[in-house]
């Protein structure tokens, strides 16, 4: 009987030994769980972060390179293996308390089996945390790139790198940033973010129970190599450009210089600026909510966001829509008795000599000569109606690019003001408005506003007679052909090459004998405008615009200063030395001229209801 | 009659296939990187230690098998007084007292009780005039094993207690009622279920199947007494068992007995060693990630993954092809002493290869088992695999003795029963 005993025993073994093996099978074979967990577990992907690309100026002097930034971050689950907590406080430099809170935080935005436990961590801490990380299991470094730059300019050009927001991770189509990724923000950084950023690469790898790497997995079949991001080359000639940030300094207002014949921006400048390095991930913390707060509003960049009414500066466009409409004549002249009659109303002009001419009208800027065009041109017969006329006119002014954004390759770039015949109607009543309603607009005031960038490239437009590119900041990018198709097609006004000579000549004699010849620049000849606007809300703006050289434009600028008074006062000598500076550079040897760059350049022309609130910091270090 | 002395060769080719597996797997948990051959570290000291049985197996082999069972008692009591004299200059490690220092080598007596206890149980069970029916030989063999069973618990090394556990199977091939094992099994039935649905539940079940069951039979009233006093005793016991869970077991115990019964989930506390061990098994496949490839034991995510979790290594570098090779090796050695000891002509020698066969049976089932989620974590480790001297050596001893019984059953003229 005992004997029977022994089988059921062998029995019991044999049936215990299969139970054991089925159920191996259950969850070695069956259930496929169990690898994706070990993998989550252990399996580690590590980004690379690749070069971001380099910015160089005109000349191919760097002007944006990277710096690596520091995160201390902590494997997830936290296991920090054998960690002298006090040590490890004493090399960072915090406390128990908030070693323990920033765990916690840790613990709760972990993400892909990691999280940050101390951000942008200086370079000397690194230093020292490296020689000791293999006492800190658990613990590793994370480097990214941040910016630096090579000169103290060009902050609202170049704009800044930000963590990628929520918005942009729920809308990205290609899935490729991941939180905590630094992505471009603002200016050049944004637009160019897809050339710039180059690729990131993965590495996979084992980590043991501390997190630390235990060798690569399937022998890095997996692995992905960053690929770095493109230079770019810029158009602007960082020279000229902090030449004029000089003479803008104090001061609120802007200055865009282009190169006519490509389109290729030379110097963008809003005034007043910050040190771009302020703004990069590691400073910009400290430095963000003081320029919020400043109310001369530094990060703002007027060059392309800020509408001014352009004042007189827009007679040249009048006169170019009035010749190739038939409004008037070169030889047209309107007699200025130092006001337009308009019923019982009367609009302002200066003194200054009879017009016998456009181009006298031009360089002694006649207000009386561009109501009277305006109004010609409005009541003329080849239009059923005011609106008609007005319909007419303002395509005119599209086809210089304004009324819409130009398209430039910077961010936040504003249309501008240029009104649809509805707002009058609404204003007005449907088809009781006429030219009286709006002849503010033919001196350029009124319901007009331009940035100064459109108003640059309207001398551009002047310079080519008849033709613009889209202002853009970036003539080159490495490995890629050719800039954007869009910079590279000619735009043509409306107003035919044949109408621009006596606006032209009336433009140079701005300078030689009109409003801005006592700023003139011997030996260049320059067609200048022009402008003081008219400002609710304060001291005048002084406005200019110009090109040079006459005979073969290579540059073409304007400027606008904020509450500064008379156009030739302030806007006009900043374009000329800009000017001088470009075309002849080191050429302001003349006495005259030293002494009229220096003027310019001290002038604090910032309102004074602003001064004590300014942070002049943000431009500092 | 021509006497033969011959080891059994298959038990032998099996004893060396599990520790070839089991030294590749100390190898391979412990591997940091190439520089680290065989005989570093762990895997050599666990080849050391199977030179040393090898050793002491051939010594075996030159005694004279008499001497086994004419000195058992010489061989249990120094090993009880080893287990005595541990408590009191033994090591503290993780909270068990269960180690004698001796300058570098530490050496686990309760390792070798069980050795001991086999010579004890054989010589009790053989002895002429023991019979199952007498009250003072039941407790004499109970008391044989209870006593190095308590020694070892008050050491705190439950576990290796428990082992103790499966001479009950050897008393039950010599004639202990099967009652006992039928009880065992009611016990841990109602035992889980207790757990698992509550005293309350359990008692009102058990009640409703009282009253259906005398519904049924009310015309027989010689049914009514004992199904009344059977549902007392199970109410009773049911209701022991909650007692006895809630306040005589220890917080770990209670959670692993919780976890295992799958009551309570808790993968970062007590269920954290079955759980990664279940990844590191699972993720094994079906032919695993090959010899020193699996990424969670290279990680050391399981703890004692050399020693009681070792079979983790084997399921993940060996996938189910190994696991299954492993465990049939297991069976077929285990098979093979079951018929080793039938085969025996002596009682005496029956019983001891008989017993090393159940305590063999008794660690594969709790060790693999745990590793796999099927039985609670109860740290004791798999035979010839875990890294461990003191085991290595204990079972050795164990085996060699065995075996060197049964190549000397020739010599044994008369066979008992």
């Amino acid at each position: 009987m005992n004997r029977h005993r022994s089988l059921y025993i062998s029995i019991a073994v044999v049936i215990i030994g299969s139970i054991y093996i089925l159920r191996l099978f259950q969850i070695q074979v069956l259930d496929d769980s169990y690898k994706n967990t070990a993998e989550r577990i252990s399996l580690r992907k590590q980004t690379i972060y690749p070069q971001r690309g380099l910015i160089f100026d005109r000349e191919n002097k760097l002007v944006v390179f990277n710096e690596p930034v520091y995160d201390l971050m902590v494997s997830v689950p936290i296991r920090l293996g054998g960690i002298d907590t006090n040590s490890f406080c004493g090399v960072l430099g915090i406390d128990r308390l908030e070693f323990d809170t920033r765990l916690a935080k840790a613990k709760k935005s972990s993400y892909r089996g990691k999280a940050v436990f101390m951000k942008n961590v200086s370079n000397q801490l690194y230093a020292r945390m490296q020689e000791r990380l293999y006492e800190f299991k658990g613990l590793f470094f994370e480097i990214r790139r941040d910016r630096n730059y090579k000169y103290n300019s060009s902050a609202h050009v170049l704009g800044y790198l930000g963590e990628v927001s929520k918005n942009e991770l729920g809308t990205q189509e290609d899935d490729y940033y991941e939180q905590g990724d630094y992505v471009g923000k603002k200016g050049i950084e944004r637009y160019y973010e897809d050339e710039l950023r180059g690729l990131k690469g993965e590495k996979y790898f084992y980590v043991d129970i501390h997190g630390v790497n235990k060798g690569s997995y399937k022998e890095g079949k997996l692995d992905v190599e960053a690929i770095d991001g493109n230079n770019l080359g810029l158009s602007i000639d960082i020279d000229l450009q902090q030449y004029g940030e000089s003479l803008l300094n104090n001061k609120m207002g802007s200055v865009v210089a282009i190169e006519p014949k490509t389109g290729e921006v030379l110097a963008l400048i809003s005034s007043p600026f910050y040190n771009p390095a302020n703004f990069n991930i590691q400073n910009r913390g400290s430095y963000y909510n003081r320029a919020i707060q400043d109310p001369t509003k530094p990060i703002f960049n007027r060059a392309v966001s800020a509408p001014y009414p352009p004042g007189s500066t827009f007679k040249p466009i009048m006169a170019l829509i009035g010749l190739e409409n038939g409004a008037i004549t070169p030889a047209t002249h309107f007699g200025c008795p130092g006001y337009f009659r308009l019923g019982r109303r009367t609009i302002k002009c200066h003194p200054h000599p009879f017009s016998t001419s456009l181009e006298r009208s031009i360089a002694s800027s006649c207000n009386t000569y561009y109501c009277n065009t305006f109004k010609n041109m409005m009541q003329s017969d080849k239009y059923a109606s005011t609106e008609e006329a007005y319909i007419s006119w303002r395509s005119y002014l599209e086809s210089f690019g304004l009324g819409n954004k130009l398209g430039v390759d910077i961010s936040s770039e504003f249309r501008g003001w240029l009104k649809e015949p509805s707002f009058y109607d609404q204003m007005h009543g449907k088809g009781r408005w006429s030219y009286a309603n709006i002849i503010s607009l033919s001196f350029g005031q009124g319901e007009l506003g331009l940035t100064p960038i459109q108003i640059a490239n309207l001398a551009a437009c002047i310079a080519n007679r008849g033709y613009y590119y889209t202002p853009h900041v970036v003539r080159q990018i490495e490995n890629v052909d050719a800039i954007p198709e869009e910079f590279r097609t000619k735009h043509f006004t409306k107003v035919s090459a044949k109408n621009f000579d006596a606006v032209i000549a009336g433009m140079l004699a701005v300078t030689q004998s009109g409003t801005g010849a006592g700023v003139a620049i011997k030996g260049i000849n320059i067609g200048g405008k022009t402008g003081t606007v008219q400002n609710p809300h304060g001291k005048n703006h002084s406005a200019y615009m110009a090109f040079a050289p006459v005979e073969d434009p290579k540059i073409a600028i304007a400027v606008v200063v904020e509450e500064a008074g008379y156009g030739a006062t302030w806007a006009a000598p900043i374009a000329h030395l800009m000017i001088e500076h470009y075309l002849q550079a080191d050429s302001v040897t003349e006495s005259s001229k030293m002494y009229l760059e220096t003027r310019l350049k001290e002038a604090n022309l910032i309102p004074l209801k602003y001064r004590s609130q300014r942070d002049t910091s943000l431009y500092g270090n | 009659m021509e006497t033969r002395s011959r080891i059994d060769i298959l038990s032998l080719f099996l004893y060396f296939a599990i520790a070839i597996i089991g030294i590749a797997s100390v190898y391979s948990a412990t591997y940091e990187d190439g520089s680290m051959t065989l005989l570093d570290g762990r895997s050599g000291k666990q080849i050391m230690w199977f030179g040393v049985s090898l050793f002491v197996g051939i010594i075996i082999f030159f005694l004279n098998a008499n001497f086994f069972e004419v000195f058992s008692w010489y061989f249990y009591v120094p090993l009880m007084l080893l287990l005595v004299v541990v408590l009191f200059i033994g090591a503290d490690i993780n909270g068990a007292r269960s180690w004698i220092k001796i300058g570098s080598f530490s050496l686990q007596p309760s390792e070798f009780a069980k050795y001991g206890a086999a010579f004890a149980v054989s010589s009790v069970l053989s002895s002429i005039e023991f019979s199952f029916n007498k009250r003072y030989d039941v407790i004499k063999l109970f008391a044989v094993i209870a006593f190095p069973a308590i020694l070892i618990v008050i050491q705190g090394d439950t576990g290796s207690a428990l082992v103790f556990a499966s001479f009950i199977l050897v008393f039950y091939r010599e004639g202990l009622t099967p009652l006992l094992l039928v009880l065992g099994i009611v016990a841990i039935f109602i035992f889980v279920l207790t757990l698992v649905i509550g005293f309350s539940y359990f008692a009102i079940t058990t009640l409703i199947l009282f009253l259906v069951f005398n519904a049924f039979t009310y015309t027989n009233k010689k049914m009514l007494i004992p199904s009344l006093s059977i549902m007392a005793v199970v109410v009773l016991f049911s209701l022991s068992v909650q007692f006895l869970f809630n306040n005589v077991l220890q917080k770990h115990q209670q959670k692993r007995i919780q976890v295992t019964l799958n009551l309570i989930e808790d993968n970062q506390g007590a269920g954290y060693n079955v759980n990664q061990s279940k990844i590191a098994i699972g993720s094994g496949g079906f032919a695993g990630k090959g010899f020193l490839n699996g990424s969670h034991t290279k990680g050391n995510f399981i703890p004692e993954q050399t020693t009681d979790f070792i079979f983790c290594t084997i399921g993940e570098e060996g996938g189910w092809l190994l696991s299954t090779l492993t465990i049939t090796l297991f069976m077929l050695f285990i098979l093979r002493l079951l018929y080793l000891a039938s085969r025996a002509k002596k009682k005496f020698k029956r019983i001891f290869i008989l017993s090393l066969a159940s305590i063999f049976f008794f660690h594969l089932l709790v060790n693999v088992g745990m590793t796999i989620g099927l039985m609670p974590v109860i740290g004791i480790p798999l035979p010839l695999v875990s890294y461990g001297g003191s085991s290595i050596l204990a079972f050795g001893i164990f085996i060699f003795t065995a075996l060197k019984m049964d190549a000397s059953r020739d010599e044994d003229l008369t066979s008992e029963s």
